[in-house]
């Protein structure tokens, strides 16, 4: 444990140094201003039942498909390629302790990006106070369950992230391998149900199995308030799985 | 387990697939001493030095450091040994102090005596004052070598491995990381592997000698010298022919062999020749050559034979034989004296 926070603390610093943190945050920051101002800009003529808060964390899949790759990529390939994963592994930190603090660092990263975005509908009541809509643009209840299920989904798709990284030596490759598992987890979900739309006749253990992999769906629940344990198993076994896959790839490999 | 030996290696063997990267390989190292690991490129030192320090599992054999086997209980014998791999990675961006410190606190040493030890390891890498807060990146290769040397000193491990600690520098850095490790003798065990033989001559008190997965030859320089190269040698420089040579030495009951002819200035031939005897050999060389028909001396001097020459007679030699199934200088050492004392 105590090497894990001096992992942690190392790969903090370590991220707060990088130019590729800073990229991922301004390319996040500036992508999802624009897409909270298309939102608000939207609404201003066409009456909505949906909160723009929930509306904009609707398209939280565009920012995790590449800010996620961009966090994660290097955290163990560039350790491993520059061959300093190797000297960590000669001290008596333990294999497990290396990737839970990778994990962390960009876990906390990732929640740190996405609680900055709550300052957008913080500035828009500021510079507009006259739209009367201040406390629709920050409904506190939506936007809780909705960080919910941010800082629930954030940990299977970090865990991506860091195994793809675990498994190869090249940041690239990486990269890429995290794009297409983070797509098939997020947009692959939701063809499944489409799938299931389509057939007539699925049986009802079928239906659930569907639903268990919808992404947006668990979205929805959450900002409506709707807390289900079944999200919270999937996501939290899925990313402890894939962590635990990635200590063994560290262990065969170093 | 014998626990007076430093690092203790019984039958080692080490599978990338089908192929062999170290086979049987055994040997053992005692407190305090400093040994080099020779061998050619893909001999195995890497893998063996990897093994050792728990960063690769052995396919089979078994392997203790201080009396801990590295298989059984890895995280003990990582807080007992102190490791430099080969490249000496470092991360670009940090600086040498912070990044000793993040070692040191790793490494558990009491945040208490985190600066002192820092402090300690820089002084002796020479770190402190020129090197202390600039980034790694910027450091040149003989400074970068110093970080990783001071890394693998940092926590007061038992026993030191680095693979090529040398390689890349030149001769001046060279000679500061030979004054680096002599500091050390005596005090830690140092394992060190090098394709520079001249520097680990110099610098260890033993050699091991890998091949193709297998020691090959294991012992002093002059034990190995014995062993490999028997004999003495002599290089002459004489006016006369190799047979007018020869017959002078034979002459005199001299059993001597030429080894090797070189031609030199105005009339005058090179001459390395092996012979046996005693320290007087030299002597009745001179006589046998000053009375000899045709020949004129100008000088003779003893020539012992280097590491590299011992190198290659080992590896030369090792193609399938190993040291297990051979009796080495020692054990022949002891079996004469045995036979002396009986008699």
């Amino acid at each position: 444990m105590r090497h894990f926070f001096i992992l942690l603390k190392h790969e903090l610093r370590m991220l707060m140094i990088s130019p590729a943190t800073y990229i991922a945050a301004v390319l996040f920051l500036c992508l999802m201003g624009f897409i909270f101002w298309a939102i608000l800009r939207s609404m201003v003529n066409t009456p909505e039942d949906v909160l723009p808060a929930v509306r904009f964390l609707k398209v939280f899949w565009i920012p995790v498909l590449f800010v996620v790759p961009l966090l994660t990529m290097r955290s163990v390939a560039g350790e491993r390629n520059d061959g300093t994963l190797g000297t960590l592994m000669t001290t008596p930190a333990s294999r497990a302790a290396i990737i839970l603090s990778k994990f962390a660092g960009a876990y906390i990263f990732y929640m740190l990006l996405w609680f900055i975005t709550l300052g957008f509908p913080k500035i828009a009541v500021e510079f507009f106070p006259q739209t009367a809509v201040g406390s629709g643009l920050l409904s506190q209840s939506s936007v809780l369950g909705s960080f919910l299920f941010l800082s629930l989904s954030g940990v299977l798709f970090i865990s991506i992230g860091i195994f793809a990284s675990s498994i190869t030596r090249s940041q690239l490759v990486a990269g890429m391998f995290c794009f297409t598992a983070l797509f098939l987890v997020i947009v692959g979900g939701q063809q499944l149900s489409n799938i299931s739309a389509y057939g007539a006749d699925m049986t009802e253990w079928a239906k659930s199995l569907v639903d268990y992999f919808q992404v947006f769906g668990h979205l929805d629940d959450f900002s409506r308030g709707v807390l289900d344990t079944r999200p919270f198993f999937y996501y939290l076994s899925l990313g402890g799985l894939l962590l635990g896959l990635a200590t063994l790839v560290i262990e065969a490999k170093a | 387990m014998e626990t007076n030996h430093s690092i203790y290696v019984k039958n080692l063997t080490r599978y990338y697939g089908a192929i062999a990267a170290i086979k049987n390989v055994s040997f053992n190292v005692n407190r305090g001493e400093i040994v080099g690991f020779l061998g050619p490129n893909g001999a195995g030192k890497s893998t063996t030095m990897r093994i050792l320090s728990g960063l690769l599992p052995a396919s089979s054999g078994s392997a203790w450091i201080s009396g801990t086997s590295v298989a059984q209980n890895p995280s003990e014998v990582k807080r007992r040994i102190g490791f430099m791999p080969e490249n000496n990675p470092l991360p670009e961006d940090m600086r040498v102090v912070e990044y000793l410190r993040f070692r040191g606190r790793l490494k558990e040493i009491p945040g208490r005596k985190l600066r002192a030890s820092v402090q300690d390891v820089m002084e002796v890498c020479d770190l402190a004052r020129t090197a202390r807060r600039k980034i790694i990146g910027t450091l040149s290769k003989g400074f970068r070598q110093r970080v990783g040397i001071a890394d693998a000193l940092l926590g007061d491990p038992e026993v030191i491995i680095m693979d090529e600690p040398t390689i890349g520098l030149d001769p001046h850095q060279i000679q500061g990381i030979r004054k680096l490790i002599d500091s050390l003798r005596g005090r830690l065990t140092v394992v060190l592997s090098s394709h520079i033989l001249p520097e680990i001559e110099r610098s260890c008190d033993r050699v091991i000698i890998i091949n193709r997965g297998r020691v090959v030859a294991s012992g002093t320089s002059a034990e190995l010298r014995e062993e490999f190269l028997p004999g003495q040698r002599f290089q002459i420089e004489a006016e006369a022919s190799e047979d007018s040579l020869m017959a002078a030495f034979s002459n005199k009951g001299i059993e001597a062999t030429l080894l090797e002819t070189i031609p030199g200035v105005e009339e005058r031939t090179l001459f390395n020749i092996r012979a046996e005897g005693n320290g007087l050999l030299g002597h009745q060389l001179i006589d046998a050559l000053a009375q000899g028909e045709g020949c004129t001396l100008h000088s003779l001097a003893p020539k012992e034979p280097n590491l590299e020459e011992i190198f290659l007679a080992a590896t030369k030699r090792s193609w399938e034989e190993t040291i297990e199934n051979k009796p080495t200088a020692n054990m022949i050492k002891e079996e004469n004296k045995a036979k002396k004392a009986e008699a």
